[in-house]
This record gives structure tokens, sequence and C-alpha cells, in this order.
């Protein structure tokens, strides 16, 4: 694996982590099909909670959660589509959030959440 | 609290608005929107207020930022919002007080390093504030000269982002502008220099003492040039308000001079033939920017080589020289400069010009031509025409001329007597009069103005022509310390506008 992959890897884990600290339901990690891939998918019993998580290793080239654009969000809601049918949801609430996950070499984590971002 | 309000202000001419900033932060992923109008520089100064923070050393916040410019209406331009834009910001992220930009405005192009660079218009842009009810004004250090010249606003100097920040957190100083120094502009050159030309020296004091136009024509090296430099020397000194305005107008058009002080002295505007009608009357894309007519409100605009200038440009004067004021319309809305000059216009009798009119080689055609060259329609506003002769001797003409303090003090005399006379009505010198007050409440006896109905009724003479000739003519009594003119007045008022001195 990449060193980029890894670093990807780690933030999520983290974030899932993070996730279950606040008391979401984590319910698929990666899911990919043709379209995409979600990083996580979970639940707070209420809704769906779509999350992209964006991991760099320091801001030189901008804070993580700039990389998510307008094009990566419009990819992001067609996967969920494929999502909720591959896994026969007839309908439900769908929040969007956004992770954003700094981890610096020799330094503390920080994890920024965006909720509803898009 | 993730909510900001700023103060800056967007300008229109020389009319400032004051412009509220709100920044909203929070709420989605990092994106920065503004609105309200704002024109290509202004939406540029996005990068440039965020790497300006960056780099102070502060920190951006990395959420959805949305800045609103109110009125949103207004067109707003310029790079004069940078400050006001990064104090909004940092309020709605928390590192500046709310109370901090309570009744501040704030000025200034941002530098990417923090640098507080000045922009145009920091003098009616305070003038605004002050009469908006802003209580202080943060502008950039290099501006403090031009901002001095405000009083009743609390203004500061800022040299950076960061010392801006400081001071509006509170428990730092920043420099104040210093005391405005009045007069230091060096006086114009002395009348005493200007060879015999008793007749147009007449003109020109006429023109000074009412207020009139005037046209001068004479071979060259006659001192036509001369003569227009020293009439400003004989204007009244502008009052602290007048002054003020000027400063306005050259603030908004950045020809305001460094030094800080506030020039009282009349402005002496003198364009070369070549101008085009933007330079001449104010122009530009988007919003007009003032022109030399302008820039010689309540002082002299003199065209030298009259006839050389283009008929149309020539002709873009009428305006002006009726209503004091230029209305200039474009895309982007319609701007308003004072314009209350005197024109003073030299002319070379033909364009061989020989220093002795019978060496002329010109054919009559052409000579005739010259100076029909200046529409009737423009000299018709031109009440006072005066020939001047070759210098005949040097020695002759020495120790005789009056200086200026002589010829001011009779000017200045004579202007105080108009101005009692008038103030009434709200005029200020005899050339501000309409005619038809001159014609009825102001009526002459009608021996006194025998000369004027004989010239009508010749033809020699327009109505309009014949009103700017009852002004002279007032201005000659107040000369003269009379409290009327009379019919020997009228005709020397009616010898300076004869066509055939021209």
């Amino acid at each position: 694996m990449a060193a980029k992959d890894v670093l990807g890897r780690r933030g999520e884990d983290l974030a899932a982590r993070y996730l279950e600290q606040q008391g979401l339901v984590v319910l698929s990690r990666n899911w990919r099909c043709r379209l995409g891939e979600l990083d996580l998918v979970a639940t707070d019993s209420e809704r769906l909670v779509v999350c992209e998580v964006k991991t760099r290793s320091s801001t030189r080239f901008g804070a993580p959660a700039e990389a998510v654009d307008g094009r990566k969000a419009a990819r992001i809601r067609r996967v969920a589509h494929a999502w909720l049918a591959a896994h026969h949801v007839r309908w439900c609430e769908v929040r969007f959030d956004v992770l954003a996950v700094i981890a610096a070499p020799g330094a503390p984590v920080t994890v920024q959440h965006y909720e509803a971002a898009f | 609290m993730p909510l900001a309000r700023a103060h800056s202000v967007a300008l229109l001419g020389v009319d400032g608005h004051v412009v509220e900033i709100e920044a909203d932060v929070g709420g989605g992923l990092p994106r920065f929107n503004l609105v309200g109008l704002p024109d290509a520089a202004l939406n540029e100064s996005k990068d440039r207020v965020r790497a300006a923070i960056v780099n102070s050393g502060r920190i951006w916040p990395n959420e959805r930022i949305v800045l609103a410019l109110s009125p949103a209406t207004l067109r707003k331009a310029g790079s004069g919002f940078d400050l006001a834009l990064a104090c909004a910001v940092l309020g709605a992220s928390g590192v500046l007080p709310q109370s901090g930009l309570d009744g501040t405005v704030l000025l200034g192009e941002l530098a990417l390093d923090g640098r507080l660079r000045s922009v145009r218009g920091v003098l009616p842009g305070l003038l605004a504030a002050r009469d908006a009810g802003m209580r202080r004004a943060v502008v950039p250090e290099s501006a403090l000269v031009e901002a001095a010249l405000v009083d009743g606003i609390e203004v500061h100097g800022a040299a950076s982002l960061g010392q801006a920040l400081a001071f509006l957190q509170g428990g730092c100083t920043l420099p104040r502008p210093g005391p405005v120094e009045h007069d230091a502009a060096p006086e114009p050159p002395d009348l005493a220099d200007v060879l015999g030309q008793e007749d147009a020296r007449h003109a020109v004091e006429i023109a000074a003492a009412g207020g009139h136009h005037v046209l001068l024509v004479g071979p060259p090296g006659t001192g036509k040039t001369m003569l227009a430099q020293r009439f400003v020397g004989l204007l009244p000194r502008l009052t602290a308000e007048e002054a003020l305005g000027l400063a306005a107008v050259r603030s908004v058009a950045g020809r305001l001079p460094g030094g800080g002080a506030l020039s009282t002295v009349p402005p002496f505007v003198a364009p070369h033939h070549s101008s085009s009608m933007a330079a001449l009357v104010g122009g530009g894309g988007g919003i007009a920017r003032p022109g030399a007519v302008s820039l010689a409100h309540l002082g002299v605009l003199f065209m030298d080589e009259a006839p050389e200038w283009g008929a149309s440009l020539l002709d873009a004067l009428r305006t002006p020289l009726e209503e004091g004021e230029v209305r200039l319309a474009r895309a982007e809305g319609t701007v308003q400069y004072p314009a209350r000059f005197q024109l003073v216009l030299a002319a070379n009798p033909c364009p061989c010009a020989p220093a002795h009119d019978r060496d002329c080689v010109c054919p009559s055609l052409i000579r005739r031509r010259y100076l029909g060259r200046l529409s009737g329609p423009l000299l018709d506003r031109v009440d006072l025409r005066a020939r001047m002769f070759p210098v005949t001797g040097l020695a002759a003409a020495t120790g005789a001329a009056e200086d200026t303090a002589t010829v001011r003090a009779r000017v200045h005399a004579a202007r105080a007597a108009a101005a009692a006379r008038w103030a009434s009505l709200g005029w200020r010198t005899n050339a501000e009069v309409p005619g038809p007050v001159l014609r009825t409440r102001f009526a002459l006896p009608r021996p006194a103005v025998r000369p004027l109905d004989a010239g009508l009724r010749a033809g020699e003479l327009t109505a309009r022509g014949a009103d700017r000739a009852l002004r002279v003519a007032w201005t000659l009594a107040d000369l003269a310390g009379r409290d009327r003119p009379d019919e020997d007045l009228v005709e020397t008022a009616l010898f300076f506008r004869d066509r055939r001195a021209a």
C-alpha cells in the first residue's frame, strides 16, 4: 500500500472510532460499487449518516475539508442512492457529513466534523 | 459568536455611502461567499483577505463563510473593503469582539503579507462615515495626512492588519493624524511681473471680481499664459469647507498632493489642447472619475491655444459652465462632480502668429476661420474678451505695474460688495446671477441700458450676451465703489465683449 493509502486507512479508522464515540452505529466501511465508494455509512437511529473522510498529514496543501468539492459531493450522493437500493432501504432521511482528519506526525490527531456539509 | 458586523464606505463619485459588512461563519464545508454586488476587484479581495489573515499569524476559520455587503443594491467597487472584510471574518470567528467593530469604519487594501495599503478616496469616505454617525475610523497609516483634513471623527492609522486587530481588540494605540497645516502651498506668481497689457490686466481684474470667464487674444510672447497663472492670486482663498470639497475631488481622482496641508489656494489647471474628453470633463468605465473641470473647481481652468482644441471638447464645457457641475452617466450609475471653475481661454489672433499683427501672412479666410473655431454658444458664456498687444518697450513698462496685493485688495472689496448685495438671494458673485433677475428686480434705469438696446437692435448682441454685459457692468460698478452701473459702465462692459476684440 502506498503511504497515502496507509494514511487514508488510518484516518478512516480514527473517523469510525470518533463516530462511535458520538453514539453512532457504523453500518458499512469502504462500501464500493460501480459508481464509486462510500468511506463510512452510519446511523444515529433516526437517519442515515453518510460520511466522507478526508485525511491529511499537514495543512500545507490546504485544509482536508477543502478537497471536498461539488463534483465529489455529487458522486457521494449518487453512490448513497446505490447503497440504499443495494440494502433495500425504502425511504429514510440521509445526512451527508465530512470528517476532516489531520494526522500530523508527532502531534495529536484532530478530527473536525462538518455535520450536514452538503 | 458566529456572526459579526463591520463597516466600510463605498464611493459613488465624491459621495460616500457607509456599507455594512456582515460575516457569518460556520455551517458547512470551507467556502467563501461574497454577496451584495461586488465588482471584480472586490471579488478578488477574497484571496487577499485570506492570505493576509493567515500571514498575520491569525487563524482562518475552516468553515463556510458568507460575507454580505449591505445595502445589497449599491454597486461596490475597489479594494478598499479588504480591511473591513478581514475584520468581519475574524469577528465572526471570535477573534475580535463585536464591541470593537461597532461604530468603526475600516478602510484599506490588504497586501498578502498583511500590510495595509492606501486606497483612493479616503477623504470623501471619512466625510461620509462622519455624516453617517460613525465614531471612529481605521485607515492605512499612509493615508493619515489625507485623513487629518476631516474633523468630527476619531481617525487611527494602521500599518498592517496585525496593528489594526490589536487596536480593535483594545489595549493598543495607533498613530493619530497630526494637526492640519493651512496655506502651505506657495503663493502664486505676482501680477507685477506682467509688462504693460493694461486692457488685459483690467479684464482679468474684472473677471476675478465678478467670477466671469475671460478670453485673452494676442500674439505669442505677450504674457497670456503669465497673466492666466497670476489670475488665481487675485481670487480669494478658499474657505475650509470649500477646500475640503476640492480635496475630496482630488482624493477621488487620486491627485491629492502629499504633505498633509489643506490647500486653500484656488486650483490652476491647464490641460494640454490634445486632452481627451474623459480627461477634460471626467470619465472612465463603470463609475466615471473626475476630469480637469472638476479639478479646477473653485479655481481657474486655463485653456491655452483655445482654437486648437477640438470643437466637441470646447462645446462639452458649456453645461459645466452653466450649471457649475458635471453629471456623468455610466453603466453603473450617474455621478455628479462639482465644476464651478472660471474659464480663461487664450488664443493667438491667427495660426502664423507673428509678434506684430502687420507681419501676418495668413490668408484672410484662414484668419477668420481660426477664431471661428471657438463656437458662438461657448463665446456667449465668456463675458470678457481682451486683446493683448506686443510689448513695445521694456523700460517704459517697468515700475508702473501694479502687484497682486494691490489688485487683490480691490477685487476683494468688489466681491464683498457683490456678496452683500446677493446674500439674501443665495449668490456670491455677479456671474452667478440669472439674467431675468438682472432685468427685473435689479433692472437699471432706461438711459443706462441704452447701449444694450442698440446692440440688440443691430443684431450685434444676443439676449444672453446682453445679460452677460449687464453682469460685467455690475462688477465694474462694484470695483468702482458705486451702488449701480450707469451708461458709461455698461459701455465699458460692452467693450470687453465686442466680437471685434477677438
